[in-house]
């Protein structure tokens, strides 16, 4: 495309790269054209999202929201703050990451690090990695669903209240945060398993060589070597769980505040009583739940929000630290 | 190995890792059959008809509702045609409106915008696709709703309607507006991914065959990411079927399957899908029998649905080994 050079062919026109627009066939105009509106609409969606959640945070969050409980009242200005969903959203991810995180990073390590040698090592790794691939398709409300089949079977009754007939509710936070770690699986088995991937194998052949065995080399040399990618992964996975509504709607009930189960373990009561998240208290305060406080369901949004600006931001600055951002924007797992 | 200190170690590791990661392979077989089981009784009682048209939704949930421990076989009666259809045309539409919105995104970040805004146009897909489902919900709820209700919707609309729906702006089109938005960051995100790996020389020989940079694009490059294209869509599809909370929001929540007939009105009529008849109906979980299994059946045919999806999403991706992009 250099026009530079005397060796163009008879009296073709200079064409310089961006300048050929006034050339271009309408209808390639008009393709220009929609690719700018699509680009800018979607930027413009962004920018409103974020400028109309800023002002309703600057009009209805008050620090004393952060630090007061729900109360049931009917009308606003009385019913309270949202202290009981900050303290379910930190719950249900703890749960949620400390049930995840040994079973993705142990997948990721035994996939790439044992799941070569043999026919059947690499029918059973398929499997696995099939499976987590149908976890990360499934929707959160089916997760859900099959939450509420699992923790309602009587041996599992220690997790959630007894209801009246003899059931189990199978409704408490050891239950949604079970299902949350579903959710967290995904992306922190991903991000774990390239970062091992992206290991280059002679590290390994030099700890062989200095005669560690694989577990060895798994412990000293490559888990230290991944820690920023796990990292990525579990911060992913924690913006998976405290954006998630469908699964504290289903398996945490509708209850604003915390509610413990009476007569065991101080902490275990907690984890087996019902309570509510950001999202779900965002939802029952949203005219479709029954709250009908909208001022304290925006106050909630703008938090959960920030929550979850902070998280993108916190996986950028990993990515750039480790300063091998190939550019790509797979937005966390099969996305 | 036999030199190693411990050989038996480093295989016991092997085994605990292995056992640990099948745990999901078992995880996914125990969803199957549990909700396969627990939405038998409907299936037992409706056969395939559970799939069609026939009465009123409402009436039959409703009577399920009623209905004790012990039901009579007559309770199981459903015929679910109405939010299968819901389902449907809110899924379809939405990836209709996502599929060229989302490519002519993805065309604008790698091939067109300038630097600077590229990196903007990055993080606003992140953004994008980070923001939870309650909050499109809480500001279609409590933004757009009201918005249509109040100064869209005429009153002449409202009154041809008024024996058989109520008009209230929650429904169809900002259900389909809010999940448009939803799925295309994921198909951008996909699509970017894949045109991002499509090798320079392409372009480069489109280019010195004299074409224009935009029909560099149109013929070699999208033609290349035809694959990641589809698949793309096919994982947004997935995501759009399972999307309960926004819908249960912003659409109404009433059984009801907007009429094409009504003609404009028909955009702003109320439609309930399968994932947000769950979620508005979630006490029922464990509770009435009736209600319970065919709550199970929505939930078992959207599994099946997404699974189905899922693997040929899979089948599309093989092509794009080529390339060795990962989808």
């Amino acid at each position: 495309m250099s026009a530079q050079g005397g060796l163009s062919v008879a009296a073709a026109p200079r064409r310089g790269r961006g300048s050929s627009m006034r050339t271009w066939r309408w209808s390639d105009r008009l393709v220009w054209l929609a690719a700018w509106g699509a680009g800018l609409l979607l930027c413009a969606v962004a920018a409103a999202i974020v400028i109309y959640m800023g002002y309703r945070g600057v009009q209805y969050l008050r620090p004393s929201l952060l630090f007061s409980h729900p109360q049931p009242s009917g009308n606003q200005a009385g019913s309270g703050g949202f202290l009981d969903p900050l303290i379910g959203t930190a719950l249900l991810t703890v749960i949620g990451i400390v049930l995840a995180a040994p079973l993705a990073i142990c997948s990721a390590l035994w996939i790439v690090e044992y799941g070569h040698g043999g026919r059947v090592r690499q029918y059973l790794t398929r499997i696995v990695e099939s499976s987590i691939e149908i976890v990360a398709g499934t929707p959160d409300i089916l997760i859900a669903v099959f939450g509420v089949a699992i923790f309602q079977l009587h041996f599992l009754r220690f997790a959630s209240e007894g209801s009246e007939g003899g059931g189990v509710t199978g409704r408490s936070f050891l239950a949604a945060g079970a299902m949350m770690s579903l959710i967290a699986l995904p992306p922190m088995f991903i991000a774990t398993r390239d970062g091992l991937q992206a290991v280059p194998t002679h590290m390994r052949e030099a700890a062989f060589a200095l005669g560690k065995t694989r577990i060895a080399t798994i412990r000293r040399v490559l888990l230290p070597s991944v820690r920023p990618n796990i990292a990525t992964g579990v911060t992913l996975g924690i913006s998976r769980i405290i954006a998630d509504t469908a699964i504290v709607l289903v398996l945490l009930g509708d209850e604003l505040r915390l509610s413990p189960h009476h007569g065991g373990l101080p902490v275990f009561n907690l984890l087996r009583g019902a309570g509510s998240s950001l999202t779900s208290y965002v939802y029952d305060n949203s005219p479709a739940g029954e709250g009908a406080a909208p001022q304290k369901a925006y106050a909630a949004a703008v938090v959960l929000l920030l929550f979850v600006l902070l998280l993108n931001l916190a996986v950028e600055s990993i990515a750039r630290r480790q300063s091998r951002s190939g550019g790509s924007l797979a937005i966390g797992g099969f996305v | 190995m036999q030199r190693l200190k411990k050989p038996w170690t480093d295989h016991r590791a092997e085994l605990l890792l292995g056992a640990v990661s099948l745990s999901t392979g078992l995880i996914v077989l125990f969803m199957i059959a549990f909700v396969t089981a627990r939405a038998w009784p409907t299936f037992a009682h409706n056969g395939l008809s559970w799939l069609a048209p026939g009465g009123s939704l409402k009436v039959q949930v409703e009577g399920m509702l009623a209905t004790s421990t012990k039901p009579p076989a007559s309770a199981y009666h459903v015929r679910a045609w109405p939010i299968i259809y819901g389902t449907l045309l809110i899924t379809g539409l939405a990836v209709l409106l996502a599929l060229p919105l989302a490519v002519l995104s993805a065309v604008f970040i790698v091939e067109l915008a300038p630097l600077a805004l590229r990196r903007t146009m990055i993080r606003v897909v992140r953004l994008l696709a980070s923001v939870p489902s309650v909050i499109w919900g809480l500001l279609g709820i409590l933004v757009l709703v009201p918005f249509l209700g109040n100064h869209v919707i005429t009153a002449a609309e409202r009154t041809s309607l008024q024996n058989t729906v109520q008009l209230t702006g929650a429904g169809l089109i900002i259900a389909v507006v809010l999940l448009t938005l939803m799925i295309t960051p994921i198909m951008v995100a996909l699509t970017c991914d894949a045109l991002a790996a499509v090798p320079g020389a392409w372009r480069e020989g489109a280019a010195a065959l004299g074409v224009n940079r935009l029909r560099a694009i149109r013929a070699v490059t999208l033609r290349a990411v035809r694959p990641a294209i589809v698949a793309a869509t096919v994982l947004a599809t997935a995501r759009a079927l399972g999307e309960a909370i926004m819908i249960s929001m912003v659409s109404g929540s009433v059984f009801f399957s907007p009429r094409p007939s009504d003609g404009v009105a028909f955009l702003f009529e109320p439609v309930r899908t399968l994932a947000s008849t769950i979620v508005d109906f979630r006490e029922g979980l464990g509770g009435a029998p009736a209600l319970n299994s065919t709550l199970y059946a929505f939930a078992l045919l959207l599994l099946f649905s997404v699974f189905v999806l899922s693997l040929a999403g899979y089948l599309v991706k093989l092509p794009l080994r080529k390339y060795q992009v990962r989808g």
